[in-house]
This record gives C-alpha cells, structure tokens and sequence, in this order.
C-alpha cells in the first residue's frame, strides 16, 4: 500500500470520549491465557520470518549467501566483516547516507509532527472560515495516487531551484494527512476547552496557552505522529529517488538500492552481503527508537489521561 | 552499462511540460553545435583552461579514469555522480532536460538508449569535434551504435559480443558436447535437463534485450529508423527463426523460468543448476563476482551459429559515453570523453574488468593472452574477441527502445508463461510498437 | 466531501470562542495547509492542466480537451487494473485489518503473556525499507533456489510458484498484509486504550464475559478508528504500487506495467513519456477512490447512529 507524496498511508482515530481515565490497570488483572499467547505468537512468527531470515543472511559471506539454506546459518560468521564492510565501503559512503536520513528524519519528522500537532490543535478547538473544507481536501488529495504526481512535482520544485537539495526530500515530508488527523481527534479529547478557557481568562496569548499549557497534555499524540512520521521518512525511497542525484545527500535507502543495482553492472562487484547486512542496520536504529518511543508513548499516554 | 534493471518499468521520465519537439533528425548537419567545427586545438585548450565536468554514469570503472584525468588536467574538476543504474538513470536525465536545469555535461548511455534521447534533440554531435574521425577506432558494432549518418552522439566505452558462457562440470556430467548450432543447443538443452531435471541449459523468462540480440544475430532488422519513419517487422526472417527455435526450449520446459540478475538467478549459476548463458562478453566480472562457487567450472565458447561454422554474432548491452546538448562545456566535455574512451582512460578501465570497445585492445596480446583462474586458465579474450568481429552488421534500435523495452515482458513475456505462441507475442510488442510510435507522431509503417 | 472525517464535532466551546477572533484558527492551521498546497494541491492542479493536452515525441504539445478523459474510459487496461485493485481490496483489507483487530484485542485484553514483545515483533515489518523487503521476499518466494523450493524439497510437498500466474495477487496480498497489519494493530491497540474504565466496570457488575465486553463496548468505542482505518486502507489498496513494483522484476510476464491503475499512471509517465494521460488517470483514480471512500464513511457512520 503506498503512496509516494503522502507520508503515513494508513490511520487510526481514536473515539470521541470526553475524557479519559486512568486505565483499569490497577485491579482486576485477567488470567493470561496460554491459547491466546499461542494464537499471537503464530502471527508473531509471520511477521518475523523474513525479518529472521534478514539475520541469518547478514552473518554470511558473499558466497555462501548463494549456496546456503536460507533459514539457517552457513559457512563462516561474517557478521562482523560484513558490518565492517558496510562501514568502510567505498569511502565509508554509508555513514554519510546514514547521517543524510537523520537530518531527513529530524527535519522531515520532526517537521511533520510539529504541522499536524498545530493544524490538529487548531481544527479541534477553534472555528474558522473554511474550516470543514480542510479536512475534506485533505483526504480528497490524498485519494490521488502519488506515483503520477511526482513528474509535475519535480518540476515544479526544479523551477524553484530545490531538487538535488535536501529541501526536495524534506519539504514534501512535512505533510503527514494521517498525523493531522489524529492530532484532531486528540486534541479534541485531550485538551479540555475548560483549561483553554481558564488561560484565556487569565490573560494568556494563543500562542502561551497553546505551548504552556496544552502541549504537555498532547504528548502521547505527538509521540504516536512522530512514531510513524520517522518510520515514513526513514523508508522513504521514491521521492528521493526522483529528486536528488548527487549519491552524496542519498538516504540510506537509494543508497542499498544502488549497491543492489551495483550486481547488474558489468565489471560491478556483487556485494550483496553488504546490501543484507547494511539492511539489518538500517532496520536498527527504527527498532531502537520504537523500544524508546514506546516506552514514552506508554506512560505519556497514561500521564495524558489522568489530568482532567 | 547495465545488463538488465531492477527497477520494474523501462526509464525514461516525462518531460514535463516541454515537448521534446524533434529538432534535427536524421542527418545532425545543422545542429548548434555543428555550426563551426571545433580543432582538436580549442579542445586542449579547453582541457587546459579547465573548469568543472559534470558527469552521471554508473559505469564503476569510471571512479578511477576521473582520478587520473584529474590528476593529468590540474584545472579541470570533474564530477563524477551515480545517479542510478540504467532506467533511474535516464529518469533523472529525462527529468533535467525536462525542467532545463541540471542537466549533466556527460552522460552515460547504453546503446539501445542513445537513439531515444539522440533523435529527441538532447544529444550533442560530436562530430565537429573531432569524433569522425575515430571512425575505425571502435568495433564496427559500437561504431555503428552511436552514428547516425555523419553525426556521432556518443562515444563507446564497452563492447558485449555476445558468447556462449557454459559449465564444463554440468556439461560433462551430463556427458553434452559444448553446442555449436542453435539446433545442437536444443538438443543439449533436452540432454542436461534429462540428466538431471533440476539443471537448466540457461535462465529466461523473458528478457528484451537478449531476445533482441537473438534475433539481430539471426539476421533480422525488424526495426529500421529513418529520422521519424519508423518500419517494425517481428514476423521477418531473423526473428521468426529465433522465435521458432525458442518455441521449443519453452514447450518443453527447458528453459530455468527465473528472471535475470535475481538471486536465484545467482544461486543457480553458482550451482551449476543454470549450465549456461548466451550473454554479451562483459558477463565474465558478474560471474566471478556473483557466482563465486563455481569458480573453476566456467568457460567461454563462440555463441551457437544459425549455419555450421558462420561467425555470426550481436551486440548485447554495452555503453557509451555521450555529451548533452544542454552542456555549456563541450569542449571540455569532449575533451573528457576522449581520454576515457578513446586515450589513456582506456587501458584504466581495462584493468577495471571492462570489455574493450576499441580494435587496438580487442587485438592486443597481452589481453588475448590472458588466462583467469575463474575460467579454469581458459584464454577466454581470444573467443571473445572472436565474436567482436562476427557482429552482424545494419542493426537498428527504435527511437523508444526504452519504452519498447518497457512493454515486452506485458507482450512477449506471454509466451514464456506458455499462453500464447512466440510468434504470435511478438505480434503483440510489434502492435504495442506501432501504436506508441504513431501516438508520439512517428509515421510508423509495418 | 465534508462528512467524510467525522472527527468529533465541534461543539459550543468553539462557538463562544469564535467571539475572540474568527481567523486565529488559521494561524494553527496554515503553515500545514500552506505546504500541503505546495506539495499536493499544486501538483494536482498541475496535472488537471496537463491531462488536458497531448504532448508528442514528434510534434509537440497541442490542446486536446477531454479527448484523454474519453480515451482512458474505454482504456481496457486501466479497467482491468482497476478490477483488479477492487478484488484486492475486497480480500486483502478485510483480512488485513481483521487480524490486526484480532491482535490489538488479544493485546488489550491483559490475557497474554509477553504482551510488550508480541506488540514489537508484529510492528516491526512497518519499519522493514521496501528494498530490503524486495530482497526478503523475493527469497522468501522463490521456487526454485527459495524457500518455497527448499520447503517442497524438504516435505516433497508441491507448493507452486508463488509468483506464477493466480497466485501473484495473493502474494502481494501476503506482502501488504506483513507490512501493515502491526501498523494497523498499533492503531487499534491505542483506540482500546483509551477506552474509559467506567464502562468496563459497569460491564463487571453487570456480569458480563469477555466477548460480551467487546462487542457491547470495545468495538462500538473504536468504531472511529476501525472507519478511518478503513477508509485509508481503500486508499492504500486503490494506489497499489510499491509491492508490485517490487515484485516486478521477479515475475515480469504476470506484473504487466499496466497490473494497478497506479502501477499504470507511473509506467505511463516514466517509460512512455505519456505524462498527460499519466495525469488523466491519476485524476480518475482519485476520484474513483474518493467516491468510494464516501460510500465508506456514510455507511461507517450510519451503523453507528
């Protein structure tokens, strides 16, 4: 499922309650049901399969990647060298994407989170002319498949000067649908209109009001945006693709991608232990940060309920 | 030079809003560039004055010619930018012309793209250059793929005569003589697979361009360009004898049904269990590299003749460098193209693991002489070589061979599925053919 | 189109804000709506304005009118890949979404052991590069040399080809269904999260079991989100593109570059330098898409009154 332009693809909403209470946590904890965990685990074992095979693939040399069963290990541990040689080829290029994709991330994420968590505040508590078109061009424009787009948008952005330039990458970043939305619906029931109100009579700017008092009750909303803003531009690949050409500003994925493509060259050295093992560190630092956004989402979600 | 792509659809991007309104066909005597020739004085000149070269190819090779060329032209600072191999490539390029900016000075170009972006305007002549006159230089082949008449819009920088690479161990196991008819690789073809059903005489599914070296080696020209004529002919003699000979390796399921430059692709050339490729001579770096298991068991062959003891082969892949009509640089430019294609950059990207275009090294000893462990000690140059000289001659491209390309898995790819006879597949990507070619204005005859 | 998000309404405290200023509004809004114009808005009118003429390879650019509107309404290859997106969505999104609903339930329901390890695993296919899925996938399916093919070597079993002929709809099925169930899950799972404890307690007194729990008060709570979940998938089904695009190298005779609308638009614009009737049928596509979104929403909605 995809779309090219469009940030985060699918959605979630959240029921309009007005408030929210501290979860049931506390008493009447259900028995665990060892049926119920198999049943999981089944669809836990789908969805880690390839990511196992990914694993075992990245320990293996060049050749034994090719004369070896899949789903085990072969051969020689290479894990080591081939992480290393990830590193270190063709003048260590992959640190560079690697820190390519962080700026694309910090930004690109980063700046996605922050319009939708304004634009969702301001769609859920104020009125204004042209407001119920919003939300409706929105998801009208998402409709619009991507793919076809991408020429008129790189002409666009080569008038402007900004193809081959970070900006092409980052720009189209910023718009996330899916985060905007979910930002509405949040601030809809996590920010009280009372407590606005009780800073506006306390003679608090918008603006104040808005970053005192309401942000720290959107934090679980932003963290959740932000989760799936980084995973997105993290794996952006067509938008890239199109608008830069210098390999020196590639993210992490055109750069594997053109080490994949570098076996289909004459003379090209096949280097697909690299290409796995450079794969599996690409994967990391996303499965890192879900571990540690999770964690914050967890609590930050707990913490967004109890203020009333 | 890219054998075949990864990325699924053929290249080419839109030109946004521009029309690639059709300048000068044909002929390139009245192009800007041909307005006054330029010596090969103003061209050292240029070399000498210096400035910064932008230029896209993937061609890895290249990494070190812009090394050396650097460091024997001081001023000049080239650019050197992988910015996709094969289709992403001339997506970016189409694009820059597209939108008028960033547009590279030098560009990579296969030989099957050139006349698609040469016949649109976007290529420079070379000709006033100088480029005549390395008529002679080059394999009739290539030569022959970046002319158009008197105009030159590139200048090659790798050759792919085509040859029979083949595993002596699966071959003999099997106890099969190395063929050298298509009807003995038929024969073979039942041989090997009947020895051991798991083992495939060679990989297809499907595979434009070497079905189109098939045919151009049969003796077919089924396509012919004349500026914006257009004739397309899948059904003349050449191509119905590949089609015929074909029909049979995929009626009776002897041809391995895996796509090109997959993994299984790999494994099976690494295991044997792909005996062999009718490919152009750059394949030897891709096998050493991607097959490594079996090294020691490949060899090198003449690729199979329609006639008992012809020489008669084709081109498949290879690329050229080309200069673009955008650049402000040409001079430069040319100067650049000439050191790596034509100078010193030569023997550099011969040492790379490239295959020559130039007659001087297709010729050398040295090279002939040369022994690779990974083909058993084989003196492989020499029958590949061979096959540079037996090049069929008067073969064309399309002007839109990429988006012919593009379409032929949808058409004759058919066939290899078994739904529908070759021949008849090939009607179908001649039907393709036609119809865009009329749609894009070309006065298309069949 | 307004009906189609149902956020939560805007009730009376907006009203009485309104006094304050009818435009602040704005301010919080704008700078997303300001590049979403840019990136979005821009390029769509651009390519309103391109499916309007023809641009030859010989001949230029000329004014065309409707003509390429007609053209891809009687174009049988883009009804057939729209066919085909329609039958995917039919199988492919209920599966998808009833699994992860399955797995968000099983996860909120405090039953299972190892909770935290079970919402990581199956969320993490989301964060796997299409790339690197392409290369995951095409070994996972080969036949020959692949896992399939070591799987029918081992067990003599005779699984065919995956990407032989009918089965390559559902193995892109297969692929999407990886990649978005966790995503899908973690949406889910977080609706249920905020369900208010109050009904859950009230259920306890009234006795109710756990089926009854989540019938008369799970689902009902996240029917907001299981719409919207919905209408996205649509979306996502209709512009179908990456999973084929991936997989079309590795099976080119049954992924013809006409097998999605969007898969169509791209090799329309990108091989055939057919730009303007690229951009006819991305409009037709989005609009086709959003039509049926509609239906979506009303039906989603009218349930729910």
């Amino acid at each position: 499922m995809s779309n090219v332009l469009m940030t985060a693809p699918t959605v979630r909403a959240r029921s309009s309650r007005p408030r929210l209470r501290v979860r049931r946590t506390s008493h009447a904890r259900p028995t665990r049901s060892v049926l119920l965990t198999v049943l999981t685990a089944l669809i836990g074992v789908y969805a880690l399969i390839p990511l196992v095979w990914l694993l075992i693939n990245a320990t293996k040399t060049q050749p034994d990647l090719f004369s070896s069963f899949g789903l085990w290990f072969s051969g020689d541990f290479a894990l080591w060298d081939n992480i290393v040689g990830v590193l270190t080829y063709d003048g260590g290029v992959f640190g560079r994407w690697f820190l390519n994709t962080l700026l694309y991330v910090v930004l690109g994420a980063g700046g996605a989170t922050l319009l939708a968590l304004l634009g969702g505040y301001g769609l859920a508590k104020f009125d204004f002319p042209g407001k119920r078109a919003v939300f409706a061009v929105v998801i009208g424009a998402v409709a619009v498949p991507g793919t076809a787009l991408a020429v008129p948008t790189f002409l666009m952005f080569a008038n402007m000067g900004l193809t081959n330039t970070p900006w092409s990458v980052i720009i189209p970043s910023l718009i996330s649908p899916f985060g905007l939305y979910l930002m509405w619906t949040f601030a809809t029931d996590a920010v009280p209109d009372e407590i606005i109100e009780a800073a506006r009579i306390d003679g608090a700017g918008e603006a104040r009001t808005f970053f005192q008092v309401c942000l720290p009750m959107m934090a679980p909303g932003i963290v959740t945006v932000l989760l799936f803003t980084v995973v997105a531009t993290w794996n952006n690949y067509f938008l890239p693709l199109i608008m830069l050409r210098d390999p020196d500003w590639y993210p992490l994925t055109l750069g594997l991608n053109a080490w994949n493509a570098q076996a289909t060259t004459a003379g090209g050295e096949a280097i697909f232990n690299l290409v796995i093992a450079g794969s599996l560190l690409t994967i990391l630092p996303l499965v890192v940060a879900f571990l540690l956004l999770q964690r914050y989402w967890q609590s930050g979600l707990a913490a967004g309920s109890v203020k009333e | 030079m890219t054998i075949r792509h990864h990325r699924a659809v053929g290249a080419v991007a839109a030109a946004g809003a521009l029309a690639l309104a059709l300048t000068a066909c044909g002929s390139g005597s009245d192009g800007p560039s041909a307005a006054e020739d330029v010596t090969p004085e103003d061209v050292a000149a240029a070399l000498e004055e210096g400035g910064d070269l932008l230029v896209w190819a993937w061609e890895p090779t290249l990494d070190k010619v812009v090394e050396e060329f650097e460091a024997e032209y001081p001023n000049v600072d080239v650019e050197l930018a992988n910015v996709g191999t094969g289709n992403d490539h001339y997506v970016a390029l189409q694009n820059a012309i597209g939108a008028g900016s960033g547009v590279p000075d030098v560009a990579q170009m296969e030989y099957y793209a050139l006349p698609q972006f040469s016949i649109a305007g976007s290529l420079a002549d070379l000709a006033p250059f100088g480029a005549s006159e390395l008529d002679g230089t080059y394999s009739p082949g290539t030569w022959n793929a970046v002319t158009d008449g008197d105009a030159v819009y590139g200048l090659p920088m790798d050759s792919g005569p085509m040859a029979l690479f083949y595993n002596a161990k699966t071959f003999e196991e099997a106890g099969v003589e190395v063929p050298a008819t298509w009807d003995e690789f038929v024969e073979a073809a039942r041989a090997i697979h009947e020895h051991d059903p798991n083992t495939y005489i060679t990989a297809d599914n499907g595979d434009a361009g070497f079905a189109t070296s098939m045919i151009w080696q049969a003796g077919g020209h089924p396509f012919e360009v004349d500026g914006t004529d257009v004739t397309v002919n899948l059904a003349d003699e050449g191509s119905t004898k590949f089609a015929e000979t074909w029909q049979q390796l995929i009626d009776e399921g002897l041809l391995a049904d895996v796509p090109g430059w997959s993994d299984e692709w790999f494994q099976g050339l690494g295991s044997g269990e792909i005996a062999a490729l009718v490919t152009g001579a750059w394949m030897p770096a891709n096998l050493e590299s991607g097959a490594a298991p079996a090294a020691g068991d490949w060899r090198v062959a003449p690729m199979p003749q329609w006639t008992a003891g012809a020489n008669e082969t084709a081109e498949n892949g290879g690329s050229s460098l080309a200069i673009t009509e955008a650049s402000e640089k040409k001079a430069l430019a040319y100067g650049f193209l000439e050191y790596a294609n034509a100078g010193d950059g030569v023997a550099t990207r011969l040492e790379g693991g490239n295959f020559p275009a130039t007659l001087a090294d297709l010729t050398d000893e040295e090279f002939l002489a040369e022994e690779p462990e990974y083909f058993g000690g084989q003196k492989i140059n020499e029958v590949l070589s061979a096959s540079a000289t037996g090049v069929v001659e008067g073969w064309q491209y399309l002007p839109y061979q990429v988006y012919a390309n593009s379409v032929f898995p949808d058409t004759v790819g058919q066939a290899y599925t078994g739904s529908t006879p070759l021949t008849d597949a090939l009607g179908a990507w001649q039907e393709s053919i036609v119809s865009y070619g009329d749609e894009q204005g070309f006065t298309v005859s069949e | 189109m307004t009906t189609l998000a149902s956020p939560p309404a805007v009730p009376k405290t907006a009203r009485r804000m309104r006094r304050r200023s009818r435009w602040t509004g704005w301010g919080f809004v704008g700078p997303f709506m300001a590049v979403f114009a840019l990136v979005f808005l821009a390029p769509i009118a651009y390519s309103l304005w391109l499916s309007l003429f023809q641009t030859q390879l010989v001949g230029g650019t000329s004014f065309v009118g409707l003509d390429n509107y007609a053209r891809a309404l009687s174009d049988p290859q883009f009804w057939a890949g729209v066919g085909r997106v329609t039958l995917f969505l039919l199988v492919q999104v209920p599966v998808m979404l009833g699994i992860s609903l399955l797995v968000a339930l099983a996860l909120d329901s405090g039953r299972l052991y190892g909770r935290d390890f079970f919402r990581l695993t199956i969320f993490l296919p989301y964060a796997v590069p299409g790339v690197v899925a392409a290369l995951m996938w095409g070994f996972m399916y080969g036949e020959r040399f692949g896992l399939v093919g070591n799987f029918n070597d081992l067990l003599g079993t005779n699984i065919p080809d995956p990407l032989a002929s009918t089965l390559v709809l559902p193995a892109i099925g297969n692929i999407v269904t990886w990649e978005f169930v966790g995503y899908n899950m973690l949406i889910f799972y977080s609706a249920l999260r905020v369900v208010p404890t109050s009904l859950y307690e009230a259920a306890e007194i009234d006795g109710a079991g756990p089926w009854r729990v989540i019938s008369a008060i799970k689902l009902p709570a996240i029917r907001g989100a299981l719409v919207i979940a919905t209408i996205f998938s649509i979306i996502g089904s209709f512009q179908l593109f990456n999973e084929p695009s991936i997989l079309q190298p590795l099976s080119p005779n049954y992924i013809s570059t006409h097998y999605t609308p969007n898969l169509y638009a791209y090799s329309l614009s990108f091989s055939g330098q057919q730009y303007n009737y690229s951009a006819t049928v991305a409009i037709i596509m989005g609009v086709l898409t959003m039509l049926v979104a509609y239906v979506v929403q009303l039906r989603g909605m009218r349930k729910e009154a």
